[in-house]
């Protein structure tokens, strides 16, 4: 198994996000405040809560992790290097021509990436195929997708969250990156969300809301999965877009825009000092 | 043919618990079998397409066989990134099946003519589109695709069509079958158009034409070789379908034989203008008011090869 378990959440967090700002910035990439306000999360759930085996990737007891919102893949990529699916030199060919790493997040020639998404919409409904053939077939393990904000805007999520807790798939957990930010403005004046965790709930699911860029609120939270037997889990996490560099956090241009010049030794030494 | 498929699939089912069949809220006293027999192996997914498709994915990607199940347009249009994302990049073993190809819900309206669903799948990377003739073909097509590791499309109409194979057939994917021959002209048909095809070749005998009748049931990956034996042994060509004539069978043909040197042939393709029908009506009714009943179809290709005839003379 991996010995990503040895490494203290709060340290897989700092290199995901150190791996972010270095590839945004090598590629010129758009998206890097959607991978920072994930990277806590990714390093909760890879660094404490998946079951997987990086020298199995399909390992057909893994647990199964779907990030719908493929935009944020920098982050994926980075987590899963970390975790030793391939080597963290294969990062450095991010978004560069020839590469196997695209900006939205490819199975294809990735290990450890379960799905490719990008579109947004798609992953909740994948998800949620796994979970159910893995209760028909009586196996233990779990599915988890992580949704973002802007992406709630889908219809065909909430085709899907109208059925996962009718079918019963207490072994899938959403996690909903409420950045608060998408890709023209700010979600209450684009379309407002609010009140999300109360929609989530309205559709049976066992919801929770908490702080999506704390470990320990995450890990706790992720630990107690189903958080009520017979129902999907949803945690709404309220999270910061551009998390851990004070100049793009809640920044809409640092969807777009990666760190350039003088900004990319400050947002790591930022990092660092976090 | 919805009855072929899905006694076939039953009986598959039976020996596979792989396979799994997924309903977008339709089969009403036709699903029932399944749905209280095979529970395991059945699901109703609810009027929601986008998630259906998703969620057939995800159960392939998990080792099932995944048959998507609903009219026309619905499981196809309606989720069509779906099928090209979730489906066919992953390479997720997902069959989506639609009944009432063409106009079999004539009366139901425009929303239920499903005459641009075949253009539409044909265009996405790595599926197979299969569209039978008769019962007997879907039976074979059945077996086949589930057989088949990969994204498939199956069109079927609806109830009633007529058995045109007398016996049994040679089916395999790809590979079109020659339901009747002839040297002076070839009819292509796809789909449901079958009977249609063989009927206006006995009326074209007995003007003294001799057609070859091609059931081209597999629209991708088409049999090439048979459109350029058609095209070098027979005179003409004319294609057959229940679709639009853009971007189906007609549109196939035409790219092979446009697109091969020496296999310039007159050519026609017989089909729906790619036009919203003004028209509401039985199957056979709409098929008359297009043009495509044995009659019409056969004047069209009395034409076809006087033309033919007429430049030779």
């Amino acid at each position: 198994m991996s010995t990503i378990k040895e490494v203290p959440v709060k340290e897989l967090a700092r290199r995901i996000r150190r791996h972010i700002i270095t590839m945004a910035n090598r590629a010129n990439a758009a998206h890097i405040g959607s991978g920072l306000s994930v990277a806590d999360i990714l390093a909760v759930l890879y660094g404490r809560i998946l079951n997987f085996d990086p020298k199995r990737p399909d390992w057909p007891e893994r647990d199964r992790f779907i990030l719908s919102k493929g935009h944020g893949c920098a982050a994926l990529y980075a987590v899963l290097a970390e975790c030793g699916f391939f080597p963290l030199s294969r990062l450095e060919t991010y978004y560069q021509n020839g590469s196997i790493l695209p900006g939205h997040t490819t199975h294809k020639c990735t290990p450890g990436v379960e799905t490719s998404t990008g579109s947004l919409g798609h992953g909740l409904p994948l998800g949620i195929g796994m979970a159910l053939a893995a209760k028909r077939d009586g196996k233990s393990h779990r599915v988890f997708v992580v949704l973002s904000d802007g992406e709630c805007d889908e219809g065909s999520n909430w085709e899907g969250a109208l059925f996962a807790p009718h079918h019963l798939l207490d072994n899938l957990v959403v996690i909903v990156d409420y950045n608060k930010i998408q890709s023209l403005g700010h979600v209450k004046d684009v379309l407002d969300l609010n009140p999300l965790a109360e929609k989530w709930r309205a559709f049976n699911w066992a919801t929770q809301e908490l702080d999506g860029n704390d470990v320990r609120a995450l890990e706790k939270a992720l630990s107690q999965i189903p958080a009520q037997p017979g129902r999907p889990t949803c945690l709404v996490a309220h999270t910061i877009k551009g998390k851990g560099v004070s100049f793009m956090e809640n920044k809409l241009q640092y969807h777009y825009t990666p760190p350039r010049g003088e900004e990319l030794p400050k947002a790591l030494a930022e990092v660092e000092a976090a | 043919m919805r009855n072929a498929f899905l006694d076939t699939l039953f009986e598959l089912a039976q020996k596979d618990a792989r396979i799994v069949f997924v309903t977008g809220d339709l089969g009403y006293r036709v699903v029932e079998k399944f749905m209280e027999q095979r529970p395991l192996q059945f699901l109703n997914a609810g009027v929601a397409e986008q998630n259906m498709t998703g969620l057939a994915a995800g159960m392939a990607l998990s080792g099932k066989i995944v048959f998507t199940y609903s009219i026309g347009n619905f499981p196809t249009m309606r989720c069509l990134e779906q099928i090209r994302n979730d489906v066919c990049y992953h390479e997720a073993n997902v069959k989506i099946v639609t009944v009432g190809g063409g106009f079999a819900y004539g009366p139901m309206g425009v929303t239920h003519h499903a005459i641009e669903d075949l253009a539409v799948m044909r265009a996405i990377p790595g599926i197979t589109v299969v569209a039978p003739g008769d019962p007997v073909e879907t039976r074979a097509a059945t077996r086949a695709i589930t057989m088949h590791s990969g994204p498939c499309y199956l069109r079927i109409g609806k109830a009633g069509e007529p058995t045109v194979h007398k016996g049994t057939i040679d089916f395999q994917l790809g590979r079109a079958i020659r339901l009747r021959e002839g040297s002076d002209l070839t009819l292509i048909s796809t789909g449901g158009m079958l009977q249609t095809a063989a009927k206006a070749a006995e009326r074209l005998d007995t003007q003294g034409i001799h057609a070859r009748v091609l059931s081209m049931h597999t629209l991708k990956p088409l049999d090439e070789d048979a459109v350029l034996a058609a095209a070098r042994e027979t005179d003409c060509i004319a294609t057959l379908e229940e679709h639009s004539i853009n971007g189906g069978l007609g549109s196939a043909v035409a790219e092979v034989l446009a697109e091969t040197d020496g296999a310039k042939v007159p050519f026609k393709r017989i089909g729906m203008p790619p036009i919203f029908s003004p028209h509401i009506g039985s199957q056979e009714y709409m098929l008359q008011k297009h043009g495509l009943n044995e009659e019409a179809v056969a004047a069209v290709l009395f034409k076809l090869y006087g033309f033919k005839k007429a430049a030779h003379s």
